[in-house]
């Protein structure tokens, strides 16, 4: 980590797109090599996706992926939060609720996939659904989780000062949880984006993951397959990116201190 | 128990400084913890006067429950037996009036310096307020780092973030858990002169916790030393050294040696 960082700006750069090079090229050998019919090579895929830029398809399916993963994304945190707080903020409580959440939470949101169709139909609701099952438990066990992590010298500094209650969780207790926090909600987006594909491959008609199974279906367009395939990783990873912009700001960069 | 008799001398009186009113008075304060399904007690029979404006240094080995007797002084803990009195009345929760500082650690790394320090006074209207955090600023000597995070400065500067947090909300008592113990030895030695800068001038209250023998001779106007545990209050030395005290004083050396001797350590190693 320490000598990536040490790295040279334009190294940073020169490096990754030479494996990235690198990994075009094998693939583009390997469809060679074996001769396989289906499997599509880089320059097919590229063909692919300019075609559906061209046709003005790409871009409404880009936007209605990222549509869904908000909305489901953010009324999770909308509600994983405070419910996070308030179970961390008070612990008996959490006992109560805590075998729910723990028996909710390692189901699949793709267990879920019926369940959602038959609550909000095909559509757009069912896939926000879908998402925002996938980002709320693990929102809501992050928060519970670093709630109790908050070193009980804070609390009784705040407390100190005269803080009780709302005012110590809001004053003390959240601001010294939230790096941790942020840290669930960044993976709760990365699952979000895996979520929405799955629930629009079978609960709506458009977006990528619909592409990619509307590829399939009618024509066997592996190009688009694979196209979109990429396109989702691609997305995936600026996701992750900007959401790590916000730990650089200063008031939660000392819970990340490590990791610069 | 033999120790008993000792004890129950040495807990007998421990006369304040003569011009104090009292501020500060524990009653036969006990404190045991369960552990495991028993009971460890921690501290026993603490009996304690400390005037106003007088600073204390307690003294004892680790784990003698020091911190849980400062603690329960403010507020924190509530003593198994006995009470804790400040200005007459049952200690009965965390106060603005009593700061607690802890070991550098207390300092929120979320907010800057100046958040910080400003932290007690959010009742204040702003232009006080700052004001108020410019004035502690400057006093602890950390001009132009109002807009620093904690997680920009030294272990010191961290030091007297908190020392100035605590300062600015006025308070009558301080309680500082062996402040400077985690400071290298001469910022330790530049923190002790400038905590006593700042007592001369502000003349609170301060109980001081310390496992160090020189820093308790150094700055204390009495010291308290505890035994292992479970803690008792095995002797105050009264230090009538006036400030500056100089280290290499006779008078330094007897009680320092005089202390070392009643923890039972000859002084040499
Ligand atoms: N909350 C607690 N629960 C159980 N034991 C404790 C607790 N706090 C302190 N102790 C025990 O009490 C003893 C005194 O602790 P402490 O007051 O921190 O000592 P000191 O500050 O003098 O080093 C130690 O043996 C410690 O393990
Ligand atoms: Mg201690």
């Amino acid at each position: 980590m320490s000598e990536l960082s040490g790295m040279q700006k334009t190294e940073r750069w020169l490096w990754p797109i030479f494996a990235t090079a690198l990994f075009l090229l094998f693939w583009r050998y390997a469809v060679i090599w074996t001769g396989t019919r289906v499997f599509p090579s880089p320059i097919e895929v590229k063909l692919g996706l300019t075609q559906l830029v061209d046709g003005g398809v790409l871009w409404r399916d880009i936007v209605d992926s990222l549509r869904r993963v908000a909305i489901g994304y953010f009324a999770a945190v909308g509600l994983g939060i405070p419910l996070g707080l308030l179970l961390g903020w008070y612990p008996s409580l959490n006992q109560i609720v805590n075998p729910v959440v723990q028996i909710l939470r390692p189901i699949s949101p793709i267990a879920w996939i019926p369940v959602a169709i038959i609550l909000f139909g095909v559509g757009d609701d069912a896939a926000v659904f879908l998402v925002f099952l996938g980002a709320f438990f693990p929102i809501v066990v992050t928060c519970v989780d670093s709630v109790s992590n908050v070193p009980l010298i804070y609390r009784r500094a705040g407390s100190n000062f005269g803080l009780t209650g709302p005012q110590l969780l809001a004053r003390v207790v959240f601001p010294a949880a939230l790096p941790q926090i942020l840290v669930g909600l960044r993976i709760a987006l990365g699952i979000g984006w895996l979520v929405v594909v799955a629930g629009e491959m079978i609960a709506v008609d458009s977006g990528l993951g619909f592409l990619i199974i509307d590829s399939r279906n009618s024509g066997k367009r592996y190009d688009l397959v694979v196209g979109a395939m990429l396109l989702i990783g691609v997305i995936g990873l600026i996701l992750d990116v900007l959401f790590r912009r916000i730990e650089t700001i200063k008031r939660v960069r000392w819970g990340f201190r490590n990791e610069s | 128990m033999s120790s008993s008799a000792s004890a129950r001398a040495a807990m007998a009186i421990h006369p304040t400084l003569p011009s104090l009113p009292i501020k500060l008075r524990t009653e036969n304060v006990g404190m045991a913890f369960l552990r495991e399904g028993k009971t460890l007690p921690v501290l026993e029979d603490i009996n304690l006067e400390v005037g106003n404006g007088e600073f204390v240094c307690l003294l004892g080995p680790s784990g003698c429950g020091k911190s849980t007797l400062l603690s329960a002084m403010a507020g924190f803990l509530r003593p198994t037996s006995g009470a804790i009195l400040i200005d007459g009345e049952i200690v009965r929760g965390a106060d603005p009036r009593r700061i607690f500082v802890f070991q550098e650690r207390g300092v929120f790394p979320w907010l800057t310096v100046e958040g910080n320090i400003g932290f007690g006074l959010r009742k204040l209207p702003s232009k006080e307020r700052a004001e108020r955090v410019n004035h502690y600023i400057q006093m602890v000597g950390l001009e132009g780092f109002g807009k620093s995070y904690p997680h920009e400065l030294s272990g010191g500067m961290k030091q007297r973030v908190e020392v100035a947090r605590a300062l600015a909300v006025n308070p009558d008592v301080m309680f500082l858990d062996e402040p400077f113990g985690a400071l290298d030895s001469i910022t330790r030695l530049v923190m002790r002169s400038e905590l006593l800068r700042i007592w001369q001038a502000e003349r609170k209250t301060i109980l001081f916790v310390t496992h160090d023998i020189d820093e308790a001779v150094q700055l204390a106007d009495r010291v308290v030393v505890m035994s292992a545990r479970p803690g008792r209050i095995q002797q105050v030395v009264s230090i009538d050294i006036p400030h500056p005290r100089d280290i290499s004083s006779p008078r330094y050396l007897e009680l320092r040696d005089g202390i070392l001797g009643q923890i039972g350590l000859a002084h040499r190693l």
